[in-house]
């Protein structure tokens, strides 16, 4: 995926710009410059910040355990891979693990009714996973706006470290 | 994951039997006319897959049913806010523009079409090839597309960056009511030897092998 290198400097709040996070992707950038990613449904947003160095990262993971495939694809599709290369790609950006905090946002159960897309219950399990992952390293949980059954689009500042929460039809909401 | 290019043709003919045998199923249900485009088999990566259906903010209902048996899949219907809002009043006999919200009544009734057009679709494949294809209940989910497409695909356990996509849409006219609905199946492709040997082709000699992925 790489950093696009000048998301990483130091810009006037003016040059602020959003940065688009994909489906199984995940992005770094320093303040003032916003990470995005649009429709979250089981899958779970990942945002780390540290607020000293000012930089955020952002990952769109969509499935919790990378050991239950034989071929995968990209790290920040699994919630035990992706959370270790943010934090990776947040090191190597200036950031220190202990002062790095998270916030969760995603994990809904989007369809009702009796068959398979509800027992997997994804979305819990996706939480479950991104928790226990950040816990492994060390990182505290600083807010969450999870479950639920409503999509949600998030967007992480990375002047303040403020998540603002997007669903269809209810308030924003900002942790 | 590789699959020939014969294959995809195999898979897009089976494809346009099946849908078509759903669109006829809808249109005898909705008394209405039903046209639909010839399926595509493609693999897609999910953000593709999301753009070609309308784009990840938009607001969709859509029914997934699973298929088991020899077959493996998950099948998708999608429709956007007015077109469910007009499948539902043509379904009970109303008024149209009687529904202008859903609930429980309307879900259950977009439900119910998902459940008769994969009854269908299904069973069409069934006797053109003797294999056993079980449909489960219809789940249905009202929100973001991007949201409920990644949740599908998650849900079905598939973990590749691109899914293989036998995709088409069709459009039920009557008056001035036009409902548009895409059909998404997403087959579990190591399963679909099965299917292929059902057909007679011959998966050992597979001399064309095109790369799909590079596609």
């Amino acid at each position: 995926m790489g950093l696009e290198p000048d998301v990483l400097r130091g810009l006037s709040v003016e040059e602020a710009r959003n940065i688009h996070v994909g489906i199984a992707e995940y992005q770094v950038a320093r303040s003032p410059h916003r990470l995005l990613t649009l429709g979250l449904g089981s899958c779970v947003g990942v945002a780390l910040y540290d607020p000293v160095a000012r930089i955020g990262g952002l990952a769109h993971v969509m499935l919790p355990d990378s050991k239950q495939f034989r071929s995968g694809g990209k790290p920040a599709k699994f919630a035990d891979l992706g959370v270790a290369v943010l934090v990776k790609e947040l090191q190597r950006a200036g950031s220190r693990n202990g002062r790095m905090v998270a916030k969760l946002a995603g994990g809904a159960q989007m369809f009702f009714g009796n068959n398979r897309a509800m027992q997997m219950a994804i979305g819990e399990r996706n939480v479950e996973a991104v928790r226990k992952a950040l816990k492994e390293l060390g990182i505290k949980i600083a807010a969450e706006d999870v479950g639920g059954s409503v999509g949600r689009t998030i967007s992480l500042d990375t002047s303040d470290g403020l998540l603002t929460i997007r669903t269809l039809g209810q308030p924003v909401r900002v942790i | 994951m590789k699959i020939s290019s014969t294959k995809i043709d195999i898979l897009q003919e089976i494809g346009n039997i099946g849908v078509g045998n759903a669109a006829t199923a809808l249109a005898h249900l909705l008394q209405t006319k039903v046209n639909m485009r010839v399926p595509r088999a493609t693999f897609l990566d999910l953000k593709e897959a999301i753009t070609l259906i309308g784009g990840v903010e938009k607001q969709v209902v859509c029914v997934n049913l699973r298929v088991e048996g020899d077959v493996p899949a998950t099948i998708l219907y999608i429709f956007d806010q007015p077109s469910a809002c007009a499948l539902v009043d043509l379904l009970l006999g109303q008024k149209r523009g009687t529904t202008t919200a859903l609930d429980e009544m309307g879900y259950s009734a977009v439900m119910e079409i998902g459940n008769i057009m994969t009854g269908s679709f299904t069973g069409a494949i069934a006797e053109m090839t003797g294999l056993q294809l079980v449909p489960s209940v219809p789940a249905l989910a009202h929100d973001m597309l991007g949201a409920i497409f990644a949740t599908a695909v998650a849900a079905s356990g598939y973990a590749e960056d691109q899914v293989l996509c036998i995709q088409t849409s069709f459009v039920g006219m009557q008056n001035q009511d036009r409902m548009d609905s895409h059909f998404i199946m997403l087959p579990e492709v190591e399963s679909l030897d099965r299917l292929f040997a059902a057909l007679g082709v011959v998966t050992e000699t597979q001399v064309s092998g095109v790369d799909c992925n590079r596609m």
